[in-house]
């Protein structure tokens, strides 16, 4: 019933029972919120706010020049308490703006709505709310969404994929989104084609959710040029140059981008955010999260503001389960690992993995047998046993001519390896190499 | 709680698959040749491979300075297949110095599991062959006599053997289920059939490694195979049931460090195996190529690799 799926992944248990039927809950106010001045890819925001100043949620207090970056607002009313460096779940220490709450949490009057439908507004007027309300790629990556709107002359983009495929284990936000917001993320979608010209809208979802791909559905059953595509359910399905091969058969090339190939992807919670910015006028303040694994006492969907500690968040869904072995940002394939609960949800936080100690096994690398299992799994087709070998090694010509760039760090080498080879962390390392390399070298 | 959590990069869980579960699947695949072995050839069988397989662990430990014999279970795994290749009536010290040399030479010079160009068995195999001719068959092997406690002392020729330019024509039944000379592991092919079907469902094993070599043993034994049986089909299905080209396909060819990590790599790997196996087999001086067939494409692995590194996705055609 689902379409052909796409060359190697990985089938792991997906523990999306914790969470799946659980209806998304809004967390309660936070009495203070850490929010990190960058929160995308691309350059970090100045403040727009001083220490001791009073402000409102949906404020804007930080932003930048660039085009490649998205402002950062308040996510409740209160006072900035401080303007210092924290970590964030990226692992590195960010200036970020501390804000105590007042209790109130007062709509900022900057917070409007547009006064216009999605009809009477143009493409450039779309952008430049999506913009203005911070909006980035929520499903990870945390790419500003307008970049994506603004594709360079000449490139036609045709079609507009939602990504609903949500194929990192245990997470269930945007399957929880799709079933709860279903017009939110149309709505979303709707102004992507129109911001982008495109004709096609396409919602790809992962076919181990029949019920969001029924929600859907009905959600665009009166739309012209939109439809779902049931996906086959397979890792790492949503990674954009799968999840584009599979609905369109267009391959990304590589180096290149979804434009392209004239697509643009979106995550679910990124749609529906846009929906909020246009129709309430409302910045990217809050979004969903999945708070779940075996070490969490009630494994929750909820919906969060930017910038509240991870404690505050594990405290409300039961506390800990015995002793915890790990806490990590994301999902656990692509996810990164805490070093404590003081780290805040940022926008790019899809949700927060609890494991017990029992479950974190750490074991030494053995030899590598070439069993070939990661050539198998990798879906960029590389040879993560070669490319793993030469980063181990730092040899970063030869990782290179393994074409170690191309890697979208998926983890599924690291994850199939009889071995307990970190071959993604070693490939990562080589790549990161590589580009300091070339970039001293102009 | 904060201090004790655990900072790993991603990913954060991983397949319950282990090297030392994959050896062990291994050794339990040749489970049904060991029994067929031991109920063919006697109890002669059993301390040939009791005495290959304790000498590779041990020789491995020794070398490791581990304690521990079993390890990875790849020295066991060794051990276990050099055995399947000797005849039941070796003395019991070659197999020990066959599965020394095997340890040693074969895989510990090289740095070890994972780094040997060759397979450890078939390099400890070769030693043998060419150190004590005689006592690796030279004319005559073993005949099975099933049951029986002790290996039967006449031999005979087996069915691969040489006279003239004449192949005996043996019932392929009996070469199916192993009632023919031959070394201990080698001559049942039902039983090594089994095994490799346990491989290939527990995903150890990749089809074309062993369908190519099949394949090009098959054609090449029904074209060139001079016809000793009624028709060519039959006489390229006795070259497939004849002497170690099942055991090679399905054990030695596939063992996943000397061989091919890429698709159409292991076509060629498996397709060279079957060439030059019959290539010494039709038009060479020895009557059974299967070993030199593999340590040959074993030495041409990573050139193999090198040249057949899949099409990247998204690779823009120049």
């Amino acid at each position: 019933m689902s379409a052909k799926s796409f060359k190697g992944g990985i089938h792991p248990n997906y523990s999306k029972v914790f969470t799946a039927g659980l209806p998304i809950k809004s967390a309660r106010l936070p009495e203070k919120v850490i929010i990190p001045l960058q929160q995308h890819i691309g350059a970090p925001c100045d403040p727009l706010v001083e220490e001791g100043q009073s402000v409102k949620r949906g404020q804007k207090i930080a932003a930048s020049e660039s085009f490649v970056s998205a402002p950062i607002h308040a996510s409740i009313s209160g006072t900035v308490a401080s303007i210092s460096s924290h970590y964030a779940p990226t692992g590195t220490r960010i200036n970020s703006v501390v804000i105590e709450s007042d209790g109130s949490d007062a709509l900022d009057e900057s917070v409007q709505p547009s006064g216009k439908t999605l009809e009477d507004l143009s493409a450039q007027e779309i952008i430049e709310i999506i913009r203005e309300a911070g909006i980035v790629g929520m499903g990870g990556a945390a790419f500003p969404a307008h970049v994506k709107l603004s594709p360079p002359e000449g490139k036609e983009i045709d079609t507009v994929i939602i990504n609903g495929a949500e194929c990192e284990p245990y997470l269930t936000a945007d399957h929880r989104i799709m079933l709860e917001e279903p017009e939110k993320v149309v709505t979303g979608l709707k102004a992507f084609m129109k911001a982008l010209g495109a004709s096609t809208g396409i919602i790809g979802i992962e076919d181990n959710k029949p019920d969001a791909l029924e929600s859907m559905r009905e959600a665009i059953k009166s739309e012209r040029g939109l439809s779902v595509f049931p996906l086959p359910t397979k890792y790492p399905q949503g990674a954009e140059k799968m999840l584009i091969e599979v609905i369109t058969g267009r391959q990304v090339p590589s180096g290149g981008l979804p434009l392209d190939v004239g697509v643009v992807n979106h995550n679910v919670g990124t749609s529906a955010s846009v929906a909020r910015a246009i129709e309430e006028g409302l910045p990217l303040v809050e979004r969903v999260i999945t708070v779940t694994g075996r070490g969490v006492l009630e494994p929750s969907n909820l919906k969060v503001r930017v910038g509240t500690p991870f404690a505050d968040i594990v405290e409300q869904c039961g506390g800990v389960i015995g002793d915890v072995g790990k806490v990590v940002a994301g999902g656990p394939m692509m996810g990164i690992a805490q070093p404590n609960l003081d780290v805040p949800v940022v926008k790019g936080t899809s949700g927060i993995l609890i494991l017990k100690a029992e479950d974190v096994e750490l074991v030494d690398p053995g030899p590598c047998i070439k069993c070939a299992r990661c050539v198998e799994a990798c879906p960029i087709n590389l040879m993560p046993l070669f490319l793993g070998t030469a980063g181990e090694k730092r040899a970063i010509d030869q990782a290179e001519e393994y074409n170690a760039l191309d890697c979208i760090e998926c983890g599924c080498c690291s994850y199939e390896c009889p071995a307990a080879r970190p071959l993604t962390q070693w490939i990562k390392a080589a790549k990161a190499e590589i580009m300091a390399r070339n970039k001293k070298q102009g | 709680m904060e201090n004790k959590l655990v900072i790993t990069p991603s990913p954060h869980i991983r397949t319950p698959e282990t090297t030392k579960a994959i050896m062990m699947d291994v050794l339990i695949a040749l489970f049904p040749v060991v029994v067929v072995a031991v109920l063919l050839f006697g109890y002669q069988a059993l301390v040939t491979m009791v005495v290959a397989v304790l000498a590779a662990m041990i020789t491995e430990a020794v070398v490791l300075r581990k304690k521990d014999l079993i390890s990875d279970g790849s020295a066991a795994v060794t051990g276990l297949l050099l055995a399947m290749t000797l005849p039941a009536t070796v003395p019991w010290w070659m197999p020990a110095i066959g599965s020394v040399v095997a340890i040693i030479l074969g895989k510990q010079m090289f740095g070890g599991l994972g780094n040997n160009a060759f397979n450890p068995a078939l390099v400890g195999r070769a030693v043998l062959v060419v150190s004590w001719a005689t006592h690796m068959a030279g004319d005559v092997w073993p005949v099975p006599k099933p049951f029986s406690p002790f290996a039967d002392v006449v031999t005979a020729a087996t069915p691969l053997e040489k006279e003239g330019a004449e192949l005996l024509e043996v019932p392929l039944m009996d070469m199916f289920l192993g009632n023919i000379g031959g070394s201990l592991g080698e001559t049942s092919a039902l039983a090594l059939l089994i095994g490799g079907f346990w491989l290939f469902f527990r995903g150890h094993i990749d089809w074309r490694v062993p369908g190519c070599f099949f394949a090009t043993v098959f054609l090449m034994g029904a074209i060139f195979g001079g016809g000793i049986y009624e028709n060519l089909v039959l006489t390229g299905v006795f070259h497939l049931l004849a002497g170690g080209v099942m055991i090679g396909a399905l054990f030695m060819a596939t063992d996943m460090v000397t061989s091919p990590v890429t698709g159409l790599g292991k076509v060629i790997f498996g397709v060279g195996c079957g060439l030059i196996t019959m290539i010494i087999r039709l038009w060479g001086n020895y009557p059974e190529g299967v070993m030199f067939a593999i340590l040959l494409m074993n030495a041409v692995t990573p050139i193999i690799d090198r040249f057949t590194v899949p099409r990247k996705f998204g690779e823009v055609k120049e």
